[in-house]
């Protein structure tokens, strides 16, 4: 019975928070000055016919609240909308999800065995100059903006150094995402790597293990079995959030490698005003975000039974 | 850190088991151990020589070249270094130095304007959902979903394309707006262990009024977690207004700021790198020095970090 209620406010809470986000965008983007019709059209002007038509088509002389209630019944059947060239939203981003998909993927499989690796390092020799030395290299990475570190990459293991392609896809997988994923990864490097070495210095410390050394078991079961475990379930609900972001997040990435994905399309939408795509890309997004953080409940209440019987 | 233990501290026997920890009264003062701590002064002073950059530019501006960021000669375009001037020219033929200087006003107004405005949120919707009864959490909980549901960037994209001109208020309070629900989160989780803590029940039984125990016993006990993420936030809000501005829908010229100057720089990188360094060191340094404050306070506040 609990549990039923328990999932009907999950629901509910997942419809209000889809509706509130997409509204908020909508609203966003068709505020934006600027009139998409006439920059389609160019130097010659339309006429008045025709800006007409396309204005009933899109209901764009409709007001804001009709626009958006159909836009929402639209989303039901799975429909995102028509740019303003005409073809469906959802097929141009169907060309660039693969792009993302991998780039988002690798990114976070090397953030995430670099992360544990130096998160748990540095919590087994806490204090040291290992320690020390780890923290000051991870967190002067995510200090640097990420394009600087990008160009950098570029000049210096692109150009100079000629290890990895600089730019696009040509090279396919793995060669031609290396760069930006590593990127990526080390800016995300500091907060896993900074989590995982607090809650493992936590549970080290924690009445079990001690329990646990103190039946023999050997250090490597210990801190392996014992204290990993316990430990990945902060991380595991950051690294699962981490990864919504990285679907979405990876426009100036995607940008400075020249990455058709799908950052890159939404970044061209909002420079040209292209505002159903806009919509479209974000709602996506969005989506993706809204299923990923749900997933994070669950795979927390998996690791944790504590949650499931709370 | 063992050379960095203050000595009184390392006196002090490590609680061997949570039930016969002794009570400590003999432990310093938080603000005193941090006194002792040499990171914290290195960070500091790091600190409060941008401060000073970002209140007065104009004495410091002069110290290596002409010391107006503005007064350029095309002629000087992309000089590595000149007498006077060895920190060099942008592109414009701009002194580089004098651009730094007074790029820390633009960078840490906009840091500090973004974090005052989403502590400030997050301070209410953390007291209206850790103490507002279950309906308020409910509405506050799914607020806080809304906003986190965006990807940052991408909210900040969306809604700075609004605006035609953009300046350090309105990037500022675009940034703060959509910062704050890790804040409220924070402090929703923190107000309500502390409302649930015995002094707060001893006020409530007291007869006090909601208002005195909300100023007087909850902030005061449950600001700190949030006060430090804050520090943290200031540092980010830094870097994403340089990629804002890098994307060409952050600050824009007149306006001076690192972040532009790195942008700027960065289109010329492959013939003259000279141009990205000093501002991106600057900004590195300013965020790092930061974390690192953000760092210490923890240490020394957080009684987990003590042991």
């Amino acid at each position: 019975m609990r549990t039923t209620v328990g999932v009907l406010q999950r629901v509910a809470g997942f419809a209000l928070v889809f509706v509130g986000v997409t509204f908020i965008i909508y609203l966003a983007v068709f505020s934006l000055p600027g009139d998409a019709i006439r920059a389609l059209a160019g130097d010659r002007q339309l006429p008045q016919s025709v800006i007409d038509a396309i204005n009933a088509k899109y209901l764009l002389d409709q007001p804001l609240w009709v626009q958006y209630t159909n836009y929402l019944g639209n989303l039901l059947t799975g429909d995102l909308g028509l740019d303003l060239t005409g073809r469906p939203v959802a097929d141009k981003l169907a060309d660039r999800w693969p792009v993302t998909i991998t780039l988002a993927l690798t990114a976070w499989t090397i953030q995430v065995v670099l992360g544990l690796a130096v998160g748990v390092v540095s919590a087994l020799k806490k204090g040291t100059v290992i320690d020390k030395g780890l923290l000051v290299i991870t967190i002067g990475l995510s200090c640097i903006p990420v394009f600087v570190l990008g160009i950098t990459a570029q000049i210096l293991f692109g150009v100079r150094l000629d290890w990895l392609p600089v730019a696009g896809i040509r090279e396919g997988w793995p060669l031609s995402y290396l760069l930006p994923s590593l990127v990526i990864a080390a800016i995300g490097l500091a907060s896993v790597s900074r989590l995982v070495r607090g809650s493992m210095i936590e549970n080290l410390e924690a009445d079990y293990v001690r329990t646990a050394r103190a039946k023999g078991i050997g250090e490597g079961r210990v801190v392996g079995l014992h204290v990993m475990r316990n430990s990945l379930i902060p991380t595991a609900t950051f690294l699962a959030t981490d990864l919504g972001f990285l679907l979405g997040g990876t426009v100036v990435i995607e940008g400075i490698f020249n990455l058709p994905g799908v950052g890159n399309l939404l970044f061209t939408a909002i420079r040209d005003h292209e505002a159903a795509m806009v919509v479209g890309i974000s709602t996506a997004l969005i989506v993706i975000f809204l299923i990923t953080s749900l997933l994070v409940d669950a795979i927390h209440a998996l690791l944790d039974p504590r949650i499931r019987r709370a | 850190m063992p050379e960095n233990i203050p000595p009184i501290t390392a006196k002090i026997p490590a609680p061997k088991t949570t039930s016969t920890s002794l009570p400590q009264a003999a432990r310093p003062s938080p603000w005193l151990l941090l006194l002792r701590r040499p990171l914290f002064w290195v960070a500091s002073t790091i600190l409060l020589i941008m401060l000073a950059f970002a209140v007065a530019p104009a004495p410091f501006a002069g110290l290596f070249g002409n010391g107006d960021p503005r007064a350029c000669d095309l002629a000087d375009s992309k000089v590595e270094s000149a007498p006077g001037h060895p920190f060099g020219f942008d592109l414009q033929g701009c002194d580089i130095w004098a651009g730094a200087v007074y790029g820390a006003q633009a960078s840490i107004s906009v840091g500090l304007l973004a974090t005052g405005i989403a502590l400030a949120i997050a301070l209410v919707m953390g007291l209206l959902a850790g103490m507002g009864g279950r309906v308020a959490d409910w509405i506050v909980s799914r607020l806080t979903e809304v906003f986190l549901g965006f990807p940052f960037l991408l909210a900040a994209i969306v809604v700075l394309n609004m605006f035609g001109t953009r300046n350090v208020l309105t990037v500022g309070v675009v940034l703060g707006v959509f910062g704050w629900p890790m804040m409220a989160r924070l402090m929703r989780a923190s107000v309500r262990s502390v409302t649930k803590a015995d002094h707060v029940l001893a006020a409530r039984t007291m007869g006090l009024g909601a208002g005195r125990i909300i100023t007087r016993y909850v902030v005061p006990n449950s600001v700190q977690p949030v006060m430090l993420m804050a520090t943290l936030t200031i540092g980010g809000v830094i870097v994403a207004e340089s990629t804002l501005t890098y994307l060409g829908i952050g600050l824009s010229s007149p306006a001076v700021s690192w972040g532009l100057q790195i942008a700027a720089g960065s289109r010329v990188f492959q013939t003259a790198p000279h141009v990205l360094v000093l501002p991106s060191i600057m900004l590195a340094a300013t965020v790092l020095a930061i974390v690192a404050l953000g760092e210490e306070l923890r240490t020394v506040f957080d009684p987990r970090e003590r042991r």
